[in-house]
């Protein structure tokens, strides 16, 4: 049952997103222009850091190289997710206008439905221009490739994605409750991407453990990056706990499924 | 207690209502810092049975619970209390299941896709209710032609008026043969044409296919035209449940015949009416809604110069208004 559920929601998924990039496709240049607008404007924080190290030559010990490849890793995990369920947002505004109900008298699972809802591939701009100054950096950074680092890299933008697509879902799993939450969300996820772009050695202790052990936004890239930069931890956990992302990450997932179930079912119980 | 005939007891009943409650929890502001509860019975025990193929009409006042009563059927609302079924299905707890047996129109809301054209909306629908494609061409081309979709198909549905969107709503409800067809206000702000082309849809669907159809509105022609069954809920009761016609009898009802004459005249009297106002050449004349309308028109024109003649149907909500007052009378007299 519960397997059907997924399968069923994945396709659901698959031709609400299928539609809507035909739709976008029928307005090629827009969607170029969007795009390209997409990939300039998340780019941008880049360029300030780039303009802060011509006055200073590293920051909290992290060169221009590595701070890049950190901020790369936030920008693809960030937007894998951002593609896959920036639409939550609008869900409090569904809540509020009511249209939440049609949703609820299609046979698919709702998740899938708010997800795909008007799903954006101009998103894509920000994936790209990660993966640009990923790439870039790479090339740069004099890395030791061992297999377990090379291991690490996908391993670490997949599960960065999926914990914050997990904080997107938790996001919107809250405004079944609080309709008007949808910026405590993005303090969150858009918060959590400016705070990963920057070396973990320039926040207090506190802030490390918070995004540590609560919200566990520094298995994103953190983490598993100061494993892949050969760089120990300031909080002093072991190097092996960058392995750890895909655990934390499906913990996340799992946090967020129940609290998405618990949302709908008072969806369900009050109708507001 | 109900009142009326009770129609649909039968055994193939395909929804089923037993004693079924929703309440909500409402917080109000109460002065500055504090905030009352308060428990709202929005529905309130009712039972009802319709079976498979009929057409029902599901009115009463603002507030009553027909939209609390509709969200229940669906599955959207989890009931508080009582037992309900449609098709055999608990619609709270199989939810997606029933979706692919009931199809649903919100007069209000749109279900289709506000930025898409029709078509893709359709298209989209077919693969989400996976309808196999001779089912789906057969009752998109007969939406189609019966609703006149035609040149609507590639306009995006935010820039239909309303009368277009709900035809669109419509068709997008019945593409994958629901066996159930729920309306919530299916007519409301249409126009003379639309809300005709609507009601003949629908009888034609219910007619031809046996289509059960449950129809919320506000406009009493609907039922006239539409539904044998009308049940009235108040306050989250179920205070009627049978025909229009003893609907009309219970409160007592009028329709108005409104004559205008070639010059002012004395008030008229003819058998079966009487005269309620005059002004100047035009008269109105009140007669039982349950009686027809044609041997008063044919007394007036024998003895007065007609001019032009209209008749109106009573309102909904003074119709039951009269039958909540006429119950509370009979019951004060027998007690």
């Amino acid at each position: 049952m519960a397997e059907s559920a997924v399968s069923n929601g994945l396709r659901a998924y698959g031709l609400i997103v299928g539609m809507w990039v035909r739709s976008t496709m029928a307005y090629r240049t827009s969607f170029l222009i969007m795009t390209l607008g997409n990939f300039l404007a998340t780019g941008l924080d880049f360029v300030a850091i780039a303009l802060m190290f011509t006055h200073i030559g590293e920051l909290g010990g992290f060169t221009l190289d590595e701070v890049a490849f950190l901020y790369g890793t936030t920008s693809v995990a960030f937007g894998l997710a951002d593609l896959a369920l920036g639409t939550m947002g609008r869900l409090g505004q569904r809540v509020r206008d009511g249209t939440m109900d049609t949703l609820l008298v299609r046979p698919v699972p709702i998740l899938a439905q708010v997800a795909a809802d008007r799903f954006a591939l101009r998103r894509l701009g920000r994936i790209t221009q990660g993966a640009v100054l990923l790439g870039w950096s790479v090339a740069r950074l004099d890395i030791d490739w061992t297999v377990d680092r090379a291991l690490l890299m996908p391993v670490m933008l997949l599960s960065g994605g999926a914990i914050f697509g997990a904080l997107f879902v938790l996001g919107g799993a809250f405004q079944f409750w609080a309709k008007d939450a949808s910026e405590v969300q993005s303090a969150f996820t858009f918060g959590g991407t400016t705070l990963l772009e920057y070396p973990p050695t320039v926040f207090g202790k506190e802030l490390l453990r918070g995004v540590t052990f609560v919200i566990p936004l520094a298995f994103v890239n953190w983490l598993p990056a100061l494993h892949i930069l050969g760089r120990p931890d300031p909080l002093g956990l072991p190097d092996w706990i960058g392995f750890a992302a895909p655990l934390v990450a499906g913990g996340c997932c799992a946090v967020a499924g129940l609290a998405w179930r618990a949302g709908l079912r008072a969806y369900q119980s009050t109708g507001s | 207690m109900v009142v009326g005939n009770g129609v649909g007891d039968a055994v193939d009943a395909l929804i089923e209502l037993d004693g079924v409650e929703k309440v909500f929890q409402v917080r109000r502001k109460a002065g500055l810092m504090r905030r009352e509860r308060r428990e709202v019975r929005a529905v309130d025990g009712i039972s009802f049975r319709v079976p498979r193929g009929e057409m029902v009409g599901y009115i009463g006042p603002n507030g009553a619970g027909k939209s609390t009563t509709i969200k229940m059927l669906t599955g959207i609302l989890v009931p508080s209390g009582g037992r309900l079924r449609v098709a055999g299905i608990d619609p709270s707890r199989e939810r997606t299941r029933l979706a692919r047996r009931i199809g649903v129109v919100f007069g209000q809301r749109t279900t289709l896709w506000w930025d898409l054209p029709l078509r893709d909306s359709y298209a989209l629908v077919r693969r989400m209710y996976r309808i196999p494609d001779d089912r789906y061409r057969h009752n998109l081309d007969r939406c189609v032609e019966l609703l006149n979709l035609g040149a609507l198909l590639d306009v995006p549905v935010r820039q239909l008026s309303l009368g277009q969107r709900m035809r669109g709503d419509i068709a997008a409800a019945l593409l994958h043969d629901p066996e159930v067809l729920y309306l919530d206000e299916p007519t409301i702000g249409l126009d003379v044409v639309s809300k005709a082309k609507v009601r003949e849809f629908l009888r034609d669907v219910n007619a031809e296919q046996g289509t059960t159809v449950l129809l919320t509105t506000h406009d009493l022609t609907d039922i006239e035209l539409l539904c044998k069954r009308v049940m009235v809920i108040d306050h989250g009761r179920l205070v009627y449940d049978g025909g229009l016609d003893g609907l009309h009898a219970v409160g007592e009802s009028e329709r108005t015949l409104v004559v205008d004459l070639e010059r002012e005249l004395p008030p008229i009297e003819v058998p079966g009416a009487r005269t309620v106002r005059v002004e100047g050449p035009r008269q109105w004349l009140a007669f039982p809604a349950t009686s027809s309308a044609a041997p008063i028109v044919a007394a007036v024109a024998d003895g007065c110069p007609l001019v032009d003649l209209s008749v109106r149907e009573p309102e909904i909500e003074d119709v039951i208004a009269r039958m909540l007052h006429g119950a509370e009378d009979r019951a004060g007299r027998t007690t």
